[in-house]
């Protein structure tokens, strides 16, 4: 079992390093890597909401599904997976989502943030344990969203293909996809196509091979005293600090600064970034992974998880189109609110899938 | 031997289905799981509490021998 702890530090600190090299290629600040916010600039680039700032199709998530999709087909662990209560999760991915825009990034990024030097993203990972916890307590008392079932090829396969469409209207740019104009906002920084698409690629594979999974690596510490997938988190906070510490002092960007203020797409208000990870890391354990790991699910066959990726898009609209999304100026009213009734969204959800076993 | 079936259900509900088992301080438990990462995952567990952990596997589905 060593092999596989040094497997998962390698892995972690290639993923680091690559995320690092991301922001010099072109991606913005401190988002080498950001599932929650890549897979709102591509809702956006699809049009389902309309902030000019965030429209993009993002290859690295593209890449995430192929590269588990390969992979998983090659070691033969492509497995069609469903029926495990889709639209539960459906709805517990939309208000990851709300979290996750509210704190202004999902669990990865927050690591990166952190790897950068942003300390807001210190009361984020606070909120994120504390809803790690809440999780965890329902998982204990024995909540479950119930048994998959074997699917078809097709079902399982599809979400692969849908990714192979997005990478097309991306290349073929027609005029119905949006993209943010040059200095537009964060969508209009990015790595060439090829670039973020292999990179997408490589860490899909690598994430597929050591199960990584932001939201698994805390709670297997708590719930099993079982650290390998905590050691993929570590690593990639070390090797993307000491690359962000590197680049900063070889090139003539900013890669590391340490602080609160002035944040490159982070806001100040330590409370709403507490509550935003909150409702991120319960919703994430419940679902039983992280947006990467979801993603990289989905990439492997499983219905499911594609249908929580398809909520979280879908949260990444409503969020946009109903300004809950923070901001560099901070949380709005409506984010608030939508973050509070996510919690208790959540926590219904946990309850009814805990304590109402009877009908079994 | 117990025999515990988690066919369907993802990490960590197999390892928490043995966890649970295991309070019970049996010498032999049988697990079926249906995917790779659950086996690993369970393998673990058992392992670093003290037990010898062997698996078949027949079909997509993995039948894990748990012994003292």
């Amino acid at each position: 079992m060593k092999k596989e702890k040094l497997t998962i530090i390698i892995a972690g600190c290639i993923i680091g390093v690559i995320a690092s090299l991301l922001v010099l290629f072109g991606n913005p600040t401190n988002m080498g890597y950001c599932i929650a916010c890549f897979l709102r600039d591509t809702a956006g680039a699809l049009g389902l909401h309309r902030a000019e700032a965030v429209q993009y199709i993002r290859p690295e998530i593209i890449g995430l599904v192929l590269g588990s999709f390969i992979l998983a087909s090659v070691k033969k662990e492509f497995l069609p997976r469903g029926g495990s209560s889709p639209l539960t999760r459906f709805v517990l991915g939309f208000f990851v989502m709300i979290g996750c825009l509210m704190f202004l990034g999902c669990p990865f990024r927050m690591i990166l943030r952190l790897a950068g030097g942003d300390l807001n993203a210190v009361f984020g990972f606070l909120g994120f344990f504390v809803g790690i916890l809440a999780g965890i307590f329902f998982l204990n008392k024995g909540y479950s969203l119930k048994r998959t079932y074997k699917m078809p090829v097709v079902e399982g396969g599809l979400f692969a293909g849908i990714q192979v469409a997005f990478l097309v209207l991306l290349i073929a740019a027609p005029s119905f996809i949006f993209f943010t104009a040059a200095d537009g906002g964060p969508g209009a920084k990015h790595a060439a196509i090829a670039i973020s698409l292999i990179a997408g690629l490589i860490v899909g594979a690598l994430a597929q091979r050591t199960r990584l999974c932001m939201v698994g690596g805390i709670r297997d510490a708590v719930l099993f005293r079982e650290w390998k997938l905590l050691l993929g988190f570590l690593a990639i906070l070390i090797s993307a600090l000491v690359c962000n510490v590197i680049l900063t002092a070889a090139t003539p960007g900013v890669y590391f600064k340490l602080g609160f203020a002035e944040q490159a797409i982070a806001h100040t208000d330590g409370l709403w970034n507490f509550l935003g990870m909150v409702l991120a890391g319960f919703g994430c354990v419940l679902l039983g992974g992280c947006p990467l790991r979801q993603l990289v699910l989905a990439g492997e066959g499983n219905a499911d998880s594609a249908i929580t990726v398809i909520g979280m898009m879908i949260g990444a609209a409503f969020a946009h189109n109903f300004g809950l999304a923070s901001s560099g100026n901070g949380p709005t009213f409506n984010g608030k609110v939508a973050v509070i009734i996510g919690i208790v969204v959540v926590a219904m959800i946990a309850s009814l899938n805990t304590f109402r076993r009877s009908e079994k | 031997m117990k025999l515990l079936d988690a066919r369907g259900l993802s990490c960590p509900e197999p390892v928490i289905m043995i966890r649970k088992a295991m309070a019970s301080k049996e010498n032999a438990y049988q697990i079926i799981v249906d995917n790779p990462t659950s086996r690993e995952n369970v393998t673990r567990y058992a392992e670093h509490q003290g037990y010898h952990v062997t698996y078949t596997e027949k079909e997509g589905e993995y039948t894990l021998s748990i012994n003292k």
